[in-house]
């Protein structure tokens, strides 16, 4: 029907653009979704999609669960989805699109002639014409191409029609190409008896990022996050996750890593299967290896330094502290991240800044002689501090583009100096209208 | 002792003891030495300097804490003097990065870790003094043990790295006098008064003391200078009314005196 043709005959009719390459890369993406369910999943264009769910649905409690499931999820995807199973690839194609929403959409073992009876003859995936031939015949229903001798049939119809009924009910294959994600690298592991000691633990996740390394290799990409999931024998998953600062191919390194991490994993009864995936990857090209040791010290690589210690730490509580151009002290720095580029900024040498910074400032009661005057005594923590030296004003205005009400922020700093010695980084602020107050934010060394 | 010569004895047996302690009979790797640049204190380290790759503690000779802030700077100074990444592992938020870079660490070069929790301290500063390629760790620990400390020696060794395990309380604190260790050396540092007679607000001043380092020539009282905190390199120096009156005849006196 030409679209001219449609729209006389529906006034109004919203017209898109068919886009069957986006269509099929979505139908690819929904396909790759689908293995969460099952390891085989292929897409089936224009509007299906495969799935071998031989082997696992009693992962889920088995088949009708297990289609819940995947409907509950598919629907909340958004998707419109009619699902079937039957034990060839044909019967599940035909009672998904064919049959009545009231029959189940379960086929049960050898039941396959049974459900696709009373179908269309489209039902069996046939070219139309070859649909409008059979139609000339007054075939329609799949029985009744079933009841035919089949050598007549043959001679009349072509072989498509025969083949195609034949994988229907399971006397011929029918191989699919099953898709596997290109971005998934992914290793795994059975064990044949469960296995819960550390060192055996340690010994596969060692191996597992060998065989995951030489995987990545092949496909020219780094590592930024590894993901290690093990199954218990009574169906429980432990996962652990590790990342790294830079993509990398070190099996070494990230086997460290992940080893760092197996005490976490609480292996019950045992565990019996291990499965290591990539979750994050960049590319990353084959470096050339040092041919000669020149024995200049080249630039100290801290990644691994940094992968670790964040494995152990946590990854935001490693980090470099870098400078910020604010005169007030407490915002002069910042974190960065811990491989952030060197750019060689470094605070002013000139102003003399505490080893120790307080944060909140601690209040102290400090006499000063005169308004402007260095505190000539003050009182922290509860201890007398007589000063003996002081050197200041150092002037520091609010920021008012950094906060509210600094716009009449003002403090001045003194460093002073106390009779046993010890050094301390004390301001006042702006005169209010209760005097001035004072406060000790730091301690020199 | 029929031996021609006593030193080169000596010196042979030094090397065999020093090669026993490395625990493998495979040759020493060179050992690096990093001179304050006191000959006061030099003379008195072997090596005339403070032994690379190895771990050295820096206590504070009393509770309060500008001593404790005088440590931090001490260390900080030591580590501006080498070449190479720093890691900084922070027990507390408070350390302030622009006083590290005023005694010559420059921010480019440290790399901070922080945790709250002592137990978590130490493995972290194990792996950086495992990580080949740092010029140092530091790590503000409350206190150590002699395992954990044997550890990082041995890390430290190994690897090259200098470890600086700078406390927060002083030793007698704890209540235990001083506790066993294996760090190579042991500092005390304690914020002293300037001199009165110092015109301005100049540098702080420091009494630093060496309460004992492996293979010196320590006498049976610790040893302990009176310097001037770390310049802008990390340098001590020698107080300016002490350096002018005094003979260093007279320095090491008051050094063997404490």
């Amino acid at each position: 029907m030409a679209v001219a043709q449609a729209q006389a005959m529906v006034p109004g009719i919203t017209v898109r653009e068919a886009t069957p390459e986006a269509d099929a890369d979505a139908l690819a993406r929904l396909a790759a979704w689908c293995l969460w369910c099952a390891p085989l999943t292929a897409p089936d264009p224009p509007d299906g999609v495969w799935v071998e769910i031989a082997g696992s649905a009693h992962l889920f409690g088995g088949e009708a669960a297990m289609l819940r499931t995947l409907l509950t999820r598919l629907r909340a995807g958004g998707c419109t989805v009619r699902l079937a199973v039957a034990d060839t690839p044909g019967a599940a194609w035909a009672v998904a699109r064919f049959a009545p929403r009231e029959t189940s959409p379960l086929v049960g073992p050898g039941q396959m002639a049974a459900a696709v009876a009373s179908l269309p003859v489209r039902a069996l995936r046939l070219a139309p014409e070859t649909v409008a031939g059979l139609a000339e015949l007054g075939i329609e229903r799949v029985a009744q191409l079933a009841a035919l001798p089949r050598g007549p049939l043959s001679l009349r119809v072509g072989r498509a029609v025969l083949q195609r009924l034949d994988q229907v009910l399971g006397h011929a294959p029918e191989p699919i190409a099953w898709a596997m994600p290109a971005e998934a690298a992914v290793v795994r592991r059975a064990f044949p008896e469960p296995i819960s000691a550390p060192a055996t633990l340690e010994r596969v996740a060692t191996d597992l990022t060998g065989d995951l390394v030489a995987l990545l290799a092949r496909r020219g990409l780094g590592a930024r996050r590894l993901d290690l999931s093990f199954r218990r024998v009574d169906g429980g998953v432990h996962a652990l996750c590790v990342g790294t600062a830079s993509a990398t191919r070190d099996a070494a390194h990230l086997a460290r890593l992940l080893c760092a991490r197996l005490a976490e994993v609480d292996p019950g009864f045992g565990l019996d299967e291990a499965c290591l995936a990539a979750g994050r990857t960049e590319p990353l090209a084959a470096v050339q290896g040092e041919g000669l040791d020149t024995g200049e010290t080249a630039q100290v690589d801290l990644a691994a330094l940094v992968d670790r210690l964040a494995a152990r730490a946590g990854a935001r509580r490693v980090f470099r502290v870098v400078p910020v151009e604010s005169r007030v002290p407490e915002r002069s720095q910042r974190r960065a991240p811990p491989l952030a580029p060197a750019d060689g900024r470094s605070w002013p040498a000139d102003l003399a800044r505490p080893a120790r910074l307080f944060e909140p400032p601690e209040p102290v009661q400090a006499t000063a002689l005169l308004p402007d005057a260095p505190p000539a005594l003050f009182v922290w923590r509860g201890v007398r501090h007589r000063v003996v030296r002081a050197d200041g004003p150092e002037r520091v205005r609010g920021e008012w583009w950094a906060a509210e009400g600094e716009l009449a922020s003002l403090r001045d700093y003194y460093r002073v100096e106390t009779e046993d010695g010890a050094r301390y980084w004390i301001y006042r602020d702006a005169p209010m209208a209760e005097g001035p107050r004072w406060w000790l934010q730091g301690v020199f060394g | 002792m029929t031996s021609s010569d006593p030193r080169s004895v000596l010196g042979t047996l030094r090397a065999r003891i020093a090669t026993l302690e490395r625990g493998s009979g495979t040759a020493p790797a060179p050992v690096a030495y990093l001179p304050f640049g006191l000959s006061a204190i030099d003379r008195l380290l072997p090596g005339r300097g403070l032994q690379l790759g190895a771990l050295h503690e820096v206590a504070p000779a009393q509770a309060a804490i500008s001593h404790a802030a005088a440590c931090t700077l001490f260390a900080a100074g030591i580590l501006a003097r080498t070449q190479g990444p720093i890691l900084w592992c922070l027990a507390a938020r408070d350390l302030f990065a622009p006083a590290l870079a005023r005694v010559g660490l420059h921010p480019d070069r440290v790399i901070y870790v922080e945790t709250y929790r002592e137990a978590e301290l130490l493995p972290l500063v194990e792996e950086g003094a495992r990580f080949r390629g740092l010029a140092g760790v530091v790590g503000e620990v409350a206190r150590t043990g002699l395992t954990a400390s044997r550890r990082l020696q041995l890390c430290a060794e190994e690897s090259g790295v200098t470890v600086l395990l700078v406390r927060r309380a002083p030793a007698a604190a704890e209540g235990g006098g001083t506790t066993a260790s294996a760090a190579t050396s042991r500092w005390s540092v304690e914020a002293v008064p300037a001199s009165r007679r110092a015109a301005g607000f100049g540098r702080g001043r420091w009494r630093v003391g060496l309460q004992r380092c492996r293979g010196a020539a320590l006498g049976s009282e610790p040893a302990s200078w009176l310097v001037e905190a770390c310049d802008e390199a990390g340098r001590l120096a020698l107080p300016a009314d002490l350096a002018e009156r005094s003979h260093p005849q007279a320095r090491q006196g008051r050094a063997a005196a404490g």
